[in-house]
């Protein structure tokens, strides 16, 4: 029996006095790949932020691997939808991935052999490592975002939350990282928002779509209703044919 | 120049210009890259209340202005991470709040504030001994704590949110930088006064930024350039008989000027 990586139990969010979550129920368990899509201003960035204790609930519970968001973080990779950071800021992308370590180095300790060690497997995972001494504002929008990828998983996390990551990333290397999560998947939980509805699809395990209200069958089905609603406009809907896919009609 | 080493005044002037290098060019880097210079600012004018506070209670104003300080630090940091007033909107009235205080505190002092206009614009030429020990200690206590929290400042500065997601306290780390440039505050009081304070945490700081982006080298290069400007800055101020801070400060703004105008500005082409 797979253990429970996210419980979100009746769960609220709102921002001065609106709701931007309305009674989120969902569990993740180990091993889970779950696809989030969604409208824009959706909350999906929201849903994110809340189980990594960013954002607190105005009602209801959250558990991340039994215990609070707070508390779990160690055990959480997280790449932002954005990265807001000074462009100039002086700093390589050697240390910005080596900050993704610091959970486990701890207070007051330098990085050990095993935190440079497990840096360079990530830089090599996204293909940056030439790229190790670069400062991070003069690489591309997509080499930071694969940089930021690295800084995710260095950490050996088991739950991997993707904010779209593959934004502003290149075909070749998008596919790459599917196939690099593909790996992933059977260390850890991964819950990814997308609008790549396609991809999503393929990859997953389970899709869910969020506009305030989710949208969830602990499955990769949903029912057109689900999406007509979700998006507010007909959305065709191909689940229990083969192959398994979401499709939005243009 | 050597014979003027003979004088104490003169030895306590340039050890007290190099502790300041020392506390500026370490602080003024987090200030400089975090971006943090008007709540840098805020901080050191509030401490005039400090000032105040000294001058009533009749003691050593510095002990006045450390508490001051670090709790003009921490409240500008609290109130701009917790309440719902706009950061800057925060500081400038702390930072008017603490003059304030101070002003008051002068005037509700009985007879005649003796060297007030020292801790407003500086005179380096007149740092007693004592004061030189504290400004040892206080940047035995920079040291200390950055060397401890090297890597989590970093972080903090680069990526506030994400330092959070590591799993950092990063709101009491922000608190303790915050505190680190009040105590930082305190050591340059003596040399550049108050109003100039600023200018110390950001000039040797950013010129040192057009040479290089590491931080740690980056630390290095603006301790050396404070050391160059504040000792050039005496001797000057010594030779024409004018204040020594305004002075410090003077060198420093023409040669950061000089050098960014003269082909300094391209900082981006030297990161590899
Ligand atoms: N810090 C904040 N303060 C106030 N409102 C916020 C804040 N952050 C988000 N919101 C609001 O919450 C709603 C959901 O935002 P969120 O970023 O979660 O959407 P999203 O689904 O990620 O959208 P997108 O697809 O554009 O990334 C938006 O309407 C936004 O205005
Ligand atoms: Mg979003």
């Amino acid at each position: 029996m797979d253990r429970e990586v996210i419980v979100f139990k009746d769960v609220w969010v709102s921002y001065d006095g609106l709701h931007i979550l309305k009674e989120i129920n969902l569990v993740v368990k180990d091993h889970d790949f779950l696809g989030v899509i969604g409208p824009n201003g959706g909350g999906k960035s929201t849903l994110l932020k809340t189980i990594l204790g960013l954002v607190k609930p105005t009602k209801g519970e959250i558990k991340v691997f039994g215990d609070t968001p707070h508390n779990s973080r160690k055990d959480v990779g997280y790449v932002p939808q954005y990265s807001l950071f000074d462009p100039n800021f002086p700093i390589t992308v050697w240390d910005v991935v080596l900050m993704g370590r610091m959970g486990h180095t701890g207070l007051l300790k330098r990085y050990s052999e095993k935190d440079k060690k497990a840096a360079l497997d990530a830089l090599k995972t996204v293909e940056m490592l030439e790229y190790r001494d670069w400062q991070i504002g003069s690489l591309s929008g997509g080499q930071q975002q694969r940089v930021f990828i690295a800084r995710a998983v260095v950490g050996d996390p088991k739950l991997l939350l993707l904010d779209e990551p593959t934004t502003g990333i290149d075909t070749v290397m998008r596919d790459e990282f599917y196939e690099m999560l593909e790996k992933l998947k059977a260390k850890m939980a991964i819950v990814m928002v997308s609008h790549d509805i396609g991809a999503v699809s393929v990859l997953v395990d389970k899709i869910a779509c969020l506009n305030h209200t989710l949208y969830y069958h602990n499955s990769k089905e949903l029912t057109p209703e689900d999406l007509d609603a979700a998006y507010q406009c007909p959305v065709d809907l191909i689940a229990h044919g083969v192959p398994h896919r979401v499709l939005k009609k243009h | 120049m050597m014979e003027l080493l003979h004088y104490e005044f003169v030895r306590n002037a340039i050890a007290a210009g190099i502790l300041a290098s020392i506390a500026c060019g370490i602080i003024g880097v987090y200030v400089v890259v975090k971006r943090i210079v008007f709540i840098s600012g805020g901080i050191a004018h509030a401490s005039f209340g400090g000032v105040g506070l000294g001058y009533y209670l009749g003691i050593n104003p510095i002990f006045g202005v450390l508490p001051f300080s670090i709790a003009s630090a921490l409240s500008m940091g609290l109130v701009s991470k917790r309440s719902k007033i706009p950061e800057d909107t925060a500081i400038g009235i702390l930072w008017a709040l603490g003059m304030s205080i101070g002003i008051i505190f002068v005037s509700l002092t009985p007879g005649y504030a003796p060297d007030l206009m020292t801790y407003l614009f500086g005179n380096i030429l007149t740092v007693p001994f004592s004061d030189v020990l504290l400004m040892l200690t206080l940047d035995t206590v920079i040291i200390l704590v950055v060397y401890s929290f090297y890597k989590e400042f970093l972080a903090l500065c680069f990526d506030e949110e994400f330092t959070e997601v590591l799993g950092v306290p990063a709101e009491r780390l922000y608190l303790v930088l915050l505190c680190l440039i009040a105590l930082t505050v305190v050591v340059l009081i003596r040399v550049v006064g108050i109003i100039l304070v600023i200018a110390l945490l950001t000039i040797p700081a950013a010129l040192s930024r057009q040479f290089t982006a590491d931080l740690k080298k980056m630390m290095m290069l603006s301790i050396l350039f404070g050391a160059v400007f504040s000792i050039g800055g005496i001797w000057l101020s010594y030779l024409f008989d004018v204040p020594s801070g305004a002075t410090i400060v003077l060198v420093m703004s023409l040669v950061y000027l000089v050098h960014s105008l003269v082909g300094g500005s391209g900082s981006k082409e030297q990161f590899e």
